[in-house]
């Protein structure tokens, strides 16, 4: 399966800026479905963005983070080439990981 | 640590011990209260913060202080969200030290939106996309050398984005 994570990190030879969408449905376990019985809520819990073997951003999320999320942020440093590890992981338990190239 | 007393130090020791386990329970309460406590909420889930209705309580929870309005914070939401299901929200600073940035929606269900951790050499901007009960306050925090630092906005909502 393709992975859930899209990320285009730009580095401006000073800072890089990295725009993610994830595929999520981030259930805030207060809709209900057609039948009428609510849908238990299911969103991520955290978010890492990971240059050079260290954390440059973290994101705790809460239901209410919209559907399918999306996240921007920038940070100094990352050349054209270099690696971006991006990981979530959810209210049950699953994650997905992805590396992005810098570009 | 010698002494002729016996029993004396062990006693001593105990008390000590009892000391600091009440000392870390006290910082577990207040995850942010001193400056390296940013390395604590490095890798754990605020679920406590998440899980509190007023914005007033989710900052106590998350950051065990209250924050100053301030107009070093820069909050862009629009005036009108005709989807409530995805409100376009970004934060920025120009405070230095910025080590968080969190956001809450003042009557969401739960306040608490989304809290970003901003590690030395990373920007205090953030953006992102929330979803929005109704018309509310929309509430930017930035931590920025220990202190909080705050602004507010109210975004009108047509169509509630929290189901109902």
């Amino acid at each position: 399966m393709a992975s859930t994570i899209r990320v285009r990190a730009t580095s401006s030879g000073e800072t890089t800026e990295v725009q993610a969408l994830i595929q999520h449905p981030m259930d805030s376990g207060y809709v209900k479905d057609a039948k009428g019985d609510l849908i238990p809520p299911h969103f991520i819990q955290q978010l890492t963005f990971e240059h050079d073997g260290k954390n440059v951003f973290l994101a705790d999320w809460g239901p209410a983070v919209s559907k399918d999320p999306y996240v921007k942020f920038s940070f100094k440093g990352g050349k054209k080439g270099d690696d971006l590890k991006i990981s979530w992981v959810d209210n049950k338990g699953a994650s997905d990981t992805t590396t992005a190239k810098i570009q | 640590m010698t002494t002729t007393h016996d029993g004396f130090p062990a006693t001593r020791r105990l008390m000590l011990k009892g000391a600091a386990s009440v000392a870390l329970i006290g910082l577990g309460n207040l995850p942010f209260s001193v400056a390296p406590a940013f390395a604590a909420a490095n890798d754990k889930y605020p679920e406590d913060a998440f899980k509190q209705k007023s914005d007033a309580d989710a900052v106590k929870a998350l950051y065990g202080k209250t924050a100053e309005p301030s107009d070093k914070v820069k909050m862009d939401a629009p005036e009108i969200a005709e989807n409530g299901a995805v409100v376009p929200i970004s934060v920025s600073s120009t405070l230095e030290n910025v080590t968080s940035i969190s956001i809450l929606v003042a009557e969401n269900p739960n306040a608490l939106a989304a809290f970003y951790l901003i590690p030395a050499g990373t920007l205090p901007s953030v953006a992102n996309r929330l979803k929005m009960a109704k018309t509310t306050n929309v509430i930017a925090i930035v931590e920025a050398g220990g202190k909080l630092y705050s602004t507010a906005k109210e975004v009108k909502v047509t169509v509630g984005g929290c189901g109902g």
